[in-house]
C-alpha cells in the first residue's frame, strides 16, 4: 500500500483552536511529520502527516475533535534541482489533478517528501513510480528517521 | 377509497357554500348560548347578521388558550350539561387542562372524520383495528375507536403498555391496523424483532400514527419494519380530537375535513390571513360542533395550507405537517422565520447533523442572522472547496425557505450545546447593549 494516512481535524476558526489539537498530539507521545493548515473566515483544516495516524485519530475522537483519516501519498524527492517539478510533470503528463500539496523534510534531513491529496492515490502511486518516484507506505512512515 | 365520497370530493363553489351557512349558524349559536363570545362580538362591534358567507370570516374575533383556561371547564359549552354526553380532556403540559364536552351528534360527528381517515388509508368493515392509543381523557383511544366502529370494522381496545402482550394480541387476533403514536409503532418494531419476530408474524396491513410530530424517516422507517403502511393523522382536542386532518395515498399533505373545521392560515404577528403555500399560524373554526364550536381558534402550530385537488380525488384543502410552533417565532428584516424551518433544510442535507444554532444581531439598522451547522459526524471534510460548495447549498436552501438570507458557518461535531428537554436553537442578540 503507496499511501499513508493524513489526519485532518476540523476546528472553528478561533484563537486556540489550533493548541488544543497539538497538545493533545503531544500528551499521547505522537510525533507530528508534517501538517498545513487549510483555512477561510469561518474554519480551518488542520492537516497532519504523523508517525502512529491510528493513536491520533482514537486520541482526537476521545477528546471529541471532528477528525477525518484520509490517503494521501508522500513522494520523495531527491536533493536536487527540479526534483519537485519533475513529479509535477509526471502528474500533468498523465493528467491528475491535484487538489493540495505540502512537503516536509524527514528528520535526518536526507530526504524531502512532498504530500499530495489526489483522487485514487492507489492508481497514482503506482502511476509515480512507474516514472521512477518512491512514494512512502504507512510503515515506512512509522521508522522514518 | 372515500367513506363520503360527496364531502370528500365536492367542488370548491360547493364547499365555499357549505361552510358559508354552517358558519352563519354556527355564528348565531354561539352568540345567543355562549356569553364569552357575545361579550366578544359586542366588543368587537360585529353582530351575527354580519357575517354573510365564508369570506366575512375574517371579520370575526379569534379564540385562544388563555380564553379556555379563563373559562375553565365549562364556559365554551355552547348547550346545556344535559345534552353534554361525554367530556374529553387535553393532557395540558401547563396549567389548566383543556376541557372539550361532546353532544351525541358530536361523537358522531368525531365517527364521521376518523372514519374517513381510516377509510383513507384503506380500512374496511373487514379489519381488524388494534387500537394502542390511551383510552381515557387523552382523545387518542376513543377517538380512534369510535371511527373503527363507525366503519364496522373489529376494535380491539388495547389500550397502552405491555408491548410483549399487544404484539401477542397483534399476532394472535389477527389485527390488520394500528392506531398508536408512531414512537409507539417504532417500538412495537424494535420488541418485534427482539422477540425474534418480523412484519411476516402479524398480518398489519397499515397504521395511523399521530399525536406527536414525525418525520418523513421514521414513516420509511415503521412502514419497513411492520410490513404496512403508514398514514399521519392530525387533530386536536379543541376541535375534536384525532380526525381534523388525515392523510390520503398521495402523501402531499394532510386533507382538512374542512366541512366541519374550517382551516385559515394567519400571520401570528399581524393576524392577517395569508395566502396559500406561506406558512403561518393554523386557525380553525369548528362550525358543525354543537356541544362546544370554536371560532377561528388559534392552534399556535406552523404550517402551510393548499386548496389545489390532490391526486387522490380529494377537493378537501391540504395543510403540510405542522413545522414548529408560533411561540418559537423570530421576526428578521420583518419576516417571519421559524426555527424549525431551518431545521427540515437541514433535514434534506445528508453532510449535515440536525443540530443547528441561529444568532441574530442588529449590524447598523439591519438584522443579521447568522446559523451554525454542525458537520455530520464522519462526514469526509478534508476539502475546502466542498465544504464550500456545501455551506452554499446549505445558504441557498435557507433562503429558498426562509425568504431572507442568511449566513451559514460550518461548526465541528458537538460544537452545538445538547439539551435534554427543548432544545434551544436561537440567540437573539438584538436587544443586548
Ligand atoms: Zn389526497
Amino acid at each position: 500500500m503507496n499511501y499513508v494516512n493524513q489526519i485532518s481535524v476540523f476546528v472553528e476558526n478561533k484563537t486556540g483552536s489550533l493548541a488544543q489539537v497539538t497538545e493533545l498530539l503531544a500528551e499521547a507521545g505522537v510525533d507530528l511529520r508534517a501538517f498545513s493548515i487549510a483555512d477561510t473566515s469561518e474554519f480551518g483544516i488542520l492537516r497532519m502527516i504523523v508517525d502512529r495516524p491510528e493513536i491520533a485519530e482514537e486520541v482526537l475522537k476521545t477528546a471529541k475533535a471532528t477528525v477525518v483519516k484520509t490517503p494521501v501519498l508522500a513522494v520523495r524527492l531527491e536533493d536536487k534541482p527540479g526534483a519537485m517539478n519533475h513529479v509535477m510533470k509526471v502528474l500533468a503528463a498523465n493528467s491528475i489533478s491535484v487538489e493540495y500539496a505540502y512537503a516536509f523534510v524527514s528528520r535526518d534531513r536526507e530526504f524531502a517528501y512532498v504530500v499530495l491529496r489526489v483522487d485514487e492515490p492507489g492508481s497514482v502511486a503506482e502511476v509515480l513510480m512507474e516514472n521512477g518516484l518512491q512514494v512512502l507506505g504507512n510503515e515506512e512512515l512509522e521508522k522514518l528517521q | 377509497m372515500y367513506w363520503n365520497q360527496k364531502c370528500e370530493t365536492m367542488s370548491r363553489e360547493e364547499m365555499r357554500a357549505l361552510q358559508s351557512a354552517r358558519l352563519m349558524d354556527c355564528v348565531k349559536r354561539v352568540y345567543e348560548n355562549v356569553p364569552v363570545y357575545k361579550k366578544k362580538f359586542d366588543a368587537a362591534g360585529i353582530q351575527p347578521g354580519d357575517i354573510k358567507s365564508i369570506d366575512d370570516i375574517t371579520k370575526l374575533p379569534f379564540t385562544d388558550k388563555y380564553e379556555l383556561a379563563e373559562n375553565y371547564p365549562y364556559g365554551f359549552f355552547a348547550v346545556p350539561m344535559r345534552d353534554i354526553v361525554r367530556i374529553q380532556a387535553s393532557s395540558g403540559t401547563t396549567g389548566k387542562q383543556k376541557v372539550l364536552g361532546y353532544t351525541k351528534h358530536d361523537l358522531e360527528l368525531w365517527g364521521e372524520v376518523m372514519a374517513r381517515t381510516l377509510t383513507a388509508g384503506g380500512a374496511t368493515s373487514e379489519d381488524i383495528v388494534h387500537v394502542s392509543y390511551g383510552y381515557g381523557l387523552f382523545t387518542g383511544g376513543l377517538g380512534a375507536h369510535t371511527g373503527a366502529e363507525t366503519i364496522g370494522a373489529t376494535v380491539v381496545p388495547v389500550s397502552t403498555g405491555n408491548t410483549k402482550r399487544q404484539i401477542q394480541i397483534l399476532h394472535d387476533f389477527g389485527c390488520t391496523a394500528i392506531c398508536c403514536t408512531p414512537s409507539y409503532a417504532l417500538y412495537i418494531a424494535e420488541t418485534l424483532a427482539k422477540m425474534g419476530m418480523g412484519p411476516d408474524d402479524i398480518s398489519l396491513k397499515y397504521g395511523f400514527f399521530g399525536a406527536e410530530p414525525w418525520t418523513e424517516n421514521m414513516r420509511q422507517e415503521i412502514e419497513r419494519s411492520l410490513g404496512i403502511r403508514a398514514y399521519d393523522i392530525f387533530g386536536l382536542t379543541e376541535m375534536i380530537g384525532p380526525g381534523v386532518a388525515f392523510e390520503c395515498d398521495a402523501h402531499g399533505g394532510l386533507h382538512v375535513n374542512e366541512d366541519h373545521f374550517i382551516p385559515e392560515i394567519i400571520d401570528p404577528d399581524t393576524c392577517e390571513p395569508l395566502p396559500d403555500g406561506t406558512p403561518g399560524e393554523l386557525v380553525f373554526s369548528s362550525v358543525t360542533k354543537e356541544g362546544m364550536p370554536l371560532l377561528r381558534y388559534r392552534t399556535r402550530d406552523i404550517c402551510t395550507i393548499t386548496h389545489e385537488p390532490c391526486a387522490c380525488g380529494r377537493t378537501l384543502a391540504r395543510m403540510s405537517k405542522p413545522a414548529g410552533r408560533t411561540d418559537d417565532m423570530l421576526i428578521v428584516r420583518g419576516v417571519n422565520v421559524f426555527p424549525s424551518q431551518i431545521e427540515a433544510v437541514l433535514l434534506d442535507i445528508d453532510e449535515t447533523s440536525p443540530y443547528y444554532m441561529i444568532y441574530v444581531d442588529r449590524v447598523g439598522v439591519l438584522d443579521t442572522m447568522d446559523i451554525e451547522v454542525e458537520l455530520r459526524d464522519g462526514y469526509p471534510f478534508d476539502q475546502v472547496r466542498r465544504l464550500q460548495e456545501l455551506s452554499k447549498r446549505i445558504k441557498s436552501a435557507v433562503e429558498s425557505s426562509l425568504g431572507i438570507a442568511a449566513n451559514i458557518r460550518l461548526v465541528p461535531v458537538g460544537t452545538i450545546q445538547r439539551s435534554e428537554g427543548k432544545a434551544k436553537h436561537v440567540v437573539d442578540r438584538r436587544n443586548l447593549k
